[in-house]
């Protein structure tokens, strides 16, 4: 990888990201939303937040694939019903994947 | 106390609008989430290193790019041997959900349509979550607070991980620590059973949709799973 590609990828995320996350507020501007769309803005959150869960824990790419990772995101989830605290359950999700992979599963 | 008076006010059903959170508050939540971003950006900065990226370029990622998803997509299409344009535009689609986010945002922003837009860049997913009312708007200074120890985070962490390239982040599980972050962010939002559904139905889209479309285009579609709250529930 030359540094070229390299520098042009870093700006040209950045530029994006820019972009991406600015348009929303600079369409908006002032402007209340109305009460249907302020109800789906609440459901947005679980909706993107579930998409981004499965697609790490069960995917790689464009397959779908069960691996040690997808053991770590269960163990989490049960910590997360147990009440855990965010970095347990963040730390636990690695070490069981870790300790999976150290015996040679997935 | 805060959270006491909260639940208070929504238990009671006053019209009254609680206290907006202050930055410190923001802060103070989001310190456990800066620790998992941490981690995540130390990661970030071992896969970076191992793909080819000079150390300081991986860190300047992380300062000016701060999108970590999207900052993992590009670097993945890299080492597959992709370019610039499919390692852009992977990183723009993982990050097409702040376009929506950024939608609900805005009216709880202040100024001109230019610096909404500026401010508008302190959203991370846990912050934007986070700092949501509840009503559909947003405690900003909540927001910056959040999502400022969240950034140090990340940078550091990514200094963190470009100077330990001996690491291996896989044999580490830090790949699983991308989904457990997601789900503690999740978690807090499964309060009922609309969106405990709406959940359900954008994991399900997105998991029909990941063989067949490019990473990233799953978890935009999967939003629309919020369109059903267009219906009264």
């Amino acid at each position: 990888m030359t540094g070229g590609v390299v520098v042009a990828v870093v700006v040209l995320c950045a530029l994006t990201t820019l972009v991406l996350k600015g348009i929303g507020p600079f369409a908006a501007g002032s402007r209340e939303l109305p009460a249907p769309a302020v109800r789906v803005v609440v459901l947005l959150a679980p909706a993107l937040l579930a998409a981004l869960v499965v697609t790490n824990a069960l995917a790689d790419g464009d397959r779908l694939r069960i691996g040690a990772d997808t053991a770590g995101a269960l163990a989490a989830a049960l910590l997360l019903w147990r009440k855990a605290h965010v970095l347990v359950v963040v730390l636990v999700a690695a070490g069981v994947t870790a300790g999976l992979r150290a015996v040679g599963v997935g | 106390m805060r959270a006491v008076a909260r639940a208070a006010w929504q238990g009671a059903g006053v019209t009254e609008q609680p206290p907006q959170r202050g930055w410190r508050e923001g802060a103070r939540a989001g310190l456990p989430y800066a620790g998992a971003s941490g981690v995540l950006a130390l990661s970030f900065g071992v896969v970076a290193t191992d793909a080819g990226f000079p150390a300081l370029a991986a860190v300047v990622m992380s300062a000016v790019v701060f999108a970590g998803s999207a900052q993992f997509a590009a670097v993945a299409i890299l080492t597959a041997g992709g370019g610039v344009g499919a390692a852009v535009g992977a990183a723009a689609l993982m990050s097409s959900r702040f376009v929506p986010m950024g939608f609900a945002l805005g009216p709880s922003l202040r100024g001109s349509r230019l610096q909404r837009a500026l401010e508008g860049q302190a959203v991370v997913d846990s912050s934007w979550a986070m700092a949501a009312r509840g009503d559909g708007g947003f405690d900003r200074l909540y927001l910056f607070g959040h999502t400022g120890v969240q950034y140090l985070a990340w940078v550091l962490g990514t200094v963190a991980g470009v100077i330990s390239p001996s690491l291996d982040a896989r044999a580490l599980g830090l790949d699983a620590v991308f989904p457990a972050f997601f789900l503690t962010i999740l978690a807090h939002e499964l309060r009922d059973r609309r969106r405990v559904g709406v959940a359900g139905v954008g994991a399900a889209l997105a998991l029909l949709l990941v063989p067949v479309t490019p990473p990233g285009v799953p978890v935009l579609v999967a939003s629309t799973a919020a369109l059903v709250g267009l219906r009264r529930s």
